[in-house]
């Protein structure tokens, strides 16, 4: 057993300074996210609220177990994306515990938009339905949308991960044993229909629900049939007449409660096993995560510091500790679970990229979660690395992370960048969720070396045609480049597009990765198969 | 005369008496023996007594009044003589006979002077031979309307009737004018003839500001009597005693003295023995009339034993024993001040129906100098509708009245009892009321401060759901999953991710409904006590949890929160519409309707007894009987359906 020793002074003037250029970031989040909060605003709430209906976030406060933690997902969906206000992207998806089974949870917020699907609604439902597949996830849909929204019908509508997918994944999912409910609290109408229909057990709210292939405007248009909302589609002909809805609620708390009933009668296992130990808290403070990374992100940091406020007892074990050094690989617990982490101290070299896959297949033989902490400009570049083979042994590490079964966790807690990102377990190698702190930045390469690149080949360009490049020329070139890396390497413009699974404040990292954890552990831990290894 | 052997000792009874007599039996080193019914198999007088006796049935008329299996019991256990504490069989005569024809020793006066007192029409010509002042009032043979109707004439309204052998407020009416005589007559008889199988009704003049006070008197064997003092047992409710203190506040050494004297004549005049009680009026003008003998030990009679030290159970066994009273009437210690409180399962905000069920929270004040608590139950003990619901006595000493009346209160504030309801705010409200702490006693006092004593229910404060939550919340057990033992989903934080922690309680207390949203708890659990802190005063409260069940004291109740659940919820208002259930368990005494019947809104549809009391169903609207489900004679349980009015 190795605890973890820190060098950390938290009352020196350096870790002081970077306390509080994290701080400034952490709190710009919290303001930001209490904003997300608010969902289409006082007024959106008035109006839903007066026809007795319960607001989306108190939806599920009261579904879920009192006091039982709720792991949002995706809360800055759509910010700043469509040059209008779209909170959340319309739609609010998390992880809680109902009758003591974490369930993935899936609600429209009818006060943004008429809780209609712009193209990030759906793509952070489809992002849901796949974390629940992927974990075995019990799903409970709260449906109060007017479907797709017209006017982006083209991003919506017809592509493989578009608004059909949502239905596909549905029904897969119940074949592989995974619950489905939906509890149907307002309009549910054309495609939404399918939500509750394709659902294991359906309930519905009377005189606020109504499920319909076509509402009483279209049935006009298409029949002449002039028919009410209610008559049409509402609670009393489904529960009674056309058995589309299996309960029937008086209102939405009944509904709630109703769909808490459901859950209970699961008879939920969870698959997964692992040898767990009784939590302990790290030995240093979590809060010292503020001050450990440098306020000037050129600046290294030792990664321990960051694992020592993460794992029990700040006890972790460390493997090949004397080779390929930029990489930290070792086992440690997390609240009681067993992990085994690769974190970033430095660029990737030949030999540490073959230590991570070393210790990818020993966590995959053991079946050992897999957490990733990148914080990585890239792969070791020149001549002499090429020559050595740094392709070939990055592809070993690329291939490990793609093939590796066991859940996979990423948090990205300073750059992520180039093929750097793939080797540790970026959005594309399937983590189970993907986590980004407000200071980190993602891209294919840091602004300063895009911007270096573009000017380099612009200039070799002028130079080829015979022209001269002025210093003015190369700061009009590398301006917009260096303003364009930087904004689209936020993590808001990530998590707005859905890159990653949300912005974290670091001092929550612990138990945000305890709760991934354990909702993990929901599905088996399967068997790893690894590639071809290039060796 | 050699004494008797007497070390074993049957007490013919249940509750808290049964403790009682069996707790001084037990300090004498006698052996205790219970009897109980087959629903009081294991309850508590029957945990705390040597050998027990099953009588079986469950009414008391199958069981705690069943003599011949008493008088077997006894010769099953080896017990000696018999204790009937209060009620039952304690002034049954027959009973007293009974057990001295077996060869056993009653521990209560002869049977001839139960006799005497039995009939109040008797014992009211009794004493008048023996000179103890009188109600004007007809105690006659005669029991039909019409008697009782120029007897009340003659007497002058309002009249109270009284069942002849009752006591205890039991069968027991008062009548304004002569409208009201008839179904008063009726329903008194019927309370009476349940109570104590003799349905025959005597008639008084109704007093206007009368005070309770009554003579504890002691004879023995030897021909000796002494008054042991008076108690004040004024604050009544419908006749029924609730507070009962001694000395009687105000009453000047002359008067203790001629209301003694009387109580000692009456007592002698019948040949009395032991532990008896006689009670008067006393008028505003200090004039003092006999209404009854009570040839028993009384409930209250604690009281007497603070102001005394002596203890009186103990009297009866040595005086059983043949042995003669130890002190003469000028040693007769009075020092202090007592007061007791009758410790009731009822619902006093709903005309203090009988409660029934599990005592899930129950917590007897601390014990200290002064203190005493008589109680015949424990905590997990079932309260059952087949005898009185009375669970105990709270008995506070002190050096004057004011200082006993406080300890009684902060006795009355420490105990916490949840799980059902009691009328302990009700008592605090009178122990506390200015007109009390004056000591401005009379008969009238309940129905005077009524509106004070009990007030309308006011909605829980905010401050109050906010404290309940926290308390729920802190007690909360972690739901541990034994397939992921360490889950962080158990802990009951809230957890929000970048957002204040977030915990949402929907719950009911009261018939109440909250939703409270709990972000940062600001209060702590220790224990059982939720410390709340508030401008730098830190207030504890009593937060006990059970089940899925928090009981928060709060300004001295002790309220039930739970989390609401809207299925139940909305099941109860379906299933609410359009049937009349039973409010408690008990048994249909009358069915006043027909199906197919018409009947007023308020009319009386069903006469239901439970606990000795008569409780009417009447039509909460105008409508046509639809169905009747049960017949009279039955039990039902509380909640069953027993009329459809449409």
């Amino acid at each position: 057993m190795s605890i973890l020793q820190t060098t950390i002074n938290p009352r020196s003037a350096e870790f002081g300074l970077n306390r509080d250029a994290m701080l400034k970031q952490v709190e710009a989040l919290h303001t930001l996210l209490a904003q997300v909060q608010q969902g289409g605003g006082v007024k959106a709430q008035e109006r839903h609220t007066s026809r007795g209906k319960l607001l989306p976030r108190e939806r599920i406060d009261r579904l879920l177990d009192s006091g039982s933690p709720f792991l949002e997902l995706s809360q800055l969906a759509a910010y700043n994306v469509y040059g209008e206000d779209v909170p959340a992207a319309g739609i609010i998806a998390g992880i809680g515990r109902i009758e003591g089974v974490e369930c993935m949870i899936v609600a429209n917020d009818a006060t943004v938009k008429g809780g209609s699907y712009y193209p990030l609604t759906v793509k952070k439902h489809l992002r849901a339905q796949t974390i629940a597949e992927q974990n075995r996830l019990p799903c409970i849909y709260l449906v109060d949308s007017g479907g797709a929204n017209l006017p982006r019908q083209d991003e919506v509508f017809p592509d493989r991960e578009h608004f059909g997918r949502i239905f596909f994944n549905q029904a897969n999912m119940s074949a592989a044993g995974i619950p489905q409910i939906a509890v149907v609290m307002g309009s549910c109408t054309a495609g939404g229909a399918y939500v509750p229909a394709m659902a294991d057990e359906a309930i519905m709210v009377r005189q606020q629900a109504t499920i319909f292939l076509a509402g009483p405007p279209l049935v006009k248009a298409a029949t002449g049939e002039v028919v009410s909302a209610e008559d049409l589609g509402g609670a009393d002909v489904h529960c009674k007449i056309s058995g589309v809805a299996d309960h029937y609620a008086e209102s939405d708390e009944h509904a709630l409660a109703l769909a808490r009933r459901s859950v209970a009668n699961l008879n939920w296992r969870k698959l997964g096993q692992l040898q767990q130990r009784t939590p302990l808290a790290p030995l240093y403070d979590t809060d010292e995560l503020y001050g450990i990374v440098p306020a000037d992100a050129k600046q290294p940091f030792d990664v321990r510091e960051v694992i020592a406020r993460l794992v029990d007892g700040s006890v972790f074990d460390e493997f090949k500790a004397l080779f390929g050094t930029t990489l930290v690989c070792g086992f440690a617990h997390l609240h009681g679970y067993p992990v085994a982490i690769l974190a970033n101290n430095g660029i990737l070299f030949a030999e540490a990229a073959q230590k991570g896959a070393h210790f990818i297949e020993l966590a995959c033989q053991r079946g050992i979660p897999l957490v990733f902490l990148q914080n990585i400009t890239g792969f070791m570049v020149g001549q002499k690395y090429e020559a050595g083979g740094i392709a070939k042994h990055g592809a070993k590490l690329v291939t490990a992370v793609a093939c590796a079964k066991v859940p996979k966790f990423t948090v990205i807690i300073g750059g992520s960048f180039g093929a750097g990102n793939y080797g540790m377990c970026g959005r594309a190698y399937d983590p189970r969720f993907l986590w980004m702190w407000p200071n980190a930045r993602i891209g294919v390469m840091g602004a300063e070396q895009a911007a270096g690149v573009l000017v380099q080949v612009k200039r070799e360009q002028a130079e080829r045609n015979g022209l001269g490049f002025t210093a003015r020329e190369e700061s009009e070139i590398k301006q917009p480049i260096l303003d364009q890396y930087e904004h689209q390497g936020h993590p808001y413009y990530s998590s707005a597009r859905l890159w990653d699974d949300g912005v974290i404040d670091p001092a929550q990292t612990r138990d945000v990765l305890a709760l991934g954890l354990s909702a993990a552990l929901n599905a088996p831990v399967e068997a790893t198969r690894f590639g071809v290894f290039r060796m | 005369m050699s004494a008797p052997l007497l070390t074993s000792v049957l007490v013919a009874n249940r509750g808290e008496i049964a403790c009682r007599v069996m707790r001084t039996a037990r300090a004498l080193g006698l052996t205790t023996v219970a009897v109980h019914s087959a629903t009081d198999r294991d309850a508590r007088h029957c945990r705390e007594a040597d050998i027990c006796v099953d009588l079986g049935g469950s009414k008391a008329a199958d069981s705690y009044l069943k003599i011949d299996k008493i008088i077997a019991a006894a010769k099953a256990s080896g017990a000696q003589a018999i204790h009937p504490g209060y009620g039952f069989l304690s002034e049954n005569a027959g009973f007293a006979r009974a057990i001295e024809a077996a060869g056993l020793i009653f521990l209560g006066p002869p049977a001839s002077a139960v006799d005497a007192m039995g009939s109040k029409s008797a014992a009211k010509a009794l004493m008048e031979v023996a000179g103890v002042p009188l109600v004007p009032g007809y105690h006659g043979e005669d029991q039909d309307l019409e008697t009782f109707r120029l007897a009340a004439e003659r007497i002058g309204y309002p009249v109270l009737l009284k069942a002849t052998a009752g006591g205890g407020g039991k069968g027991m009416k008062v009548v304004e004018d002569v409208a009201q005589l008839a179904e008063a007559l009726a329903s008194a008889q019927r309370e009476a003839l349940s109570s104590f199988g003799d349905a025959r009704m005597l008639v008084e003049k109704y007093l206007l500001k009368p005070r309770h006070v009554e003579i504890q008197i002691f004879a023995d064997q030897q021909g000796n009597c002494l008054y042991l003092n008076e108690r004040d047992c004024s604050i009544q409710r419908r006749h029924q005693k609730v507070v009962e203190e001694a000395p009687a506040p105000g009453l000047s050494v002359e008067q203790r003295q001629a209301m003694g004297e009387s109580a000692v004549r009456a007592a002698l005049a019948i040949g009395y023995v032991g532990a008896g009680t006689v009670e008067f009026l006393l008028d505003a003008r200090g004039e003092f009339f006999f209404m009854e003998m009570n040839t028993r030990l009384q409930v209250e009679h604690p009281v007497t034993e603070a102001i005394t030290g002596l203890d009186l159970v103990a009297w009866q066994i040595r005086v059983a024993r043949g042995e003669a009273l130890p002190i003469s009437q000028a040693q007769v210690p009075l020092n202090g001040h007592a007061i007791e409180v009758r410790l009731y399962a009822e619902d006093p905000s709903h005309d203090f129906l009988p409660q029934t069920g599990r005592l899930e929270v129950y917590r007897e004040s601390a014990a200290g100098p002064g203190r005493r608590v008589d109680s015949g139950v424990s905590e997990g003990d079932e309260v059952s509708p087949f005898y009185d619901p009375m669970l105990g006595k709270l008995i506070a000493w002190g050096e004057d009245r004011e200082q006993a009346r406080l300890r009684l209160l902060a006795m009355l504030d420490e105990f916490a009892i949840g799980g059902l309801k009691t009328n302990l705010g009700f008592l605090r409200r009178i122990i506390g009321h200015p007109a009390f702490a004056a000591a401005e006693l009379d008969t009238g006092f309940i129905p005077r401060f009524e509106e004070q004593l009990l007030p309308a229910s006011e909605p829980l404060p905010a401050a109050f759901w906010s404290a309940g939550a926290q308390a729920f919340n802190l007690s909360e057990q972690p739901r541990v999953r034994a397939d992921d033992p360490a889950a962080p989903w158990s802990a009951h934080n809230g957890f929000r991710s970048g957002l204040p922690a977030q915990t949402l309680l929907a719950l009911t207390c009261n018939g109440e409904q909250q939703v409270i949203h709990l972000s940062a708890n600001t209060a702590t659990l220790r224990d059982e006590q939720l410390v709340i802190e508030q401008d730098g005063v830190r207030r504890q409260h009593l937060a006990i949890r059970r089940a899925d069940a928090l009981y928060l004291r709060w300004n001295n109740e002790l309220h039930c929160v739970r989390l609401h659940d809207p299925i139940s919820a909305v099941d109860a208002s379906h299933t609410a519409q359009g049937g009349l259930t039973a409010p408690m368990n008990g048994s249909i005494v009358r069915v006043l309707v027909e199906v197919g019947q018409t009947v007023e809104a308020g009319a009386q549809l069903v006469v239901m007894e439970a606990m000795k009391m008569e409780h009417s169903l009447r039509a909460p609207h105008a409508g046509v009987i639809k169905a009747l489900f049960f017949q009279e004679g039955e039990m039902v349980s509380e909640g069953s359906a027993l009329v459809e009015l449409e």
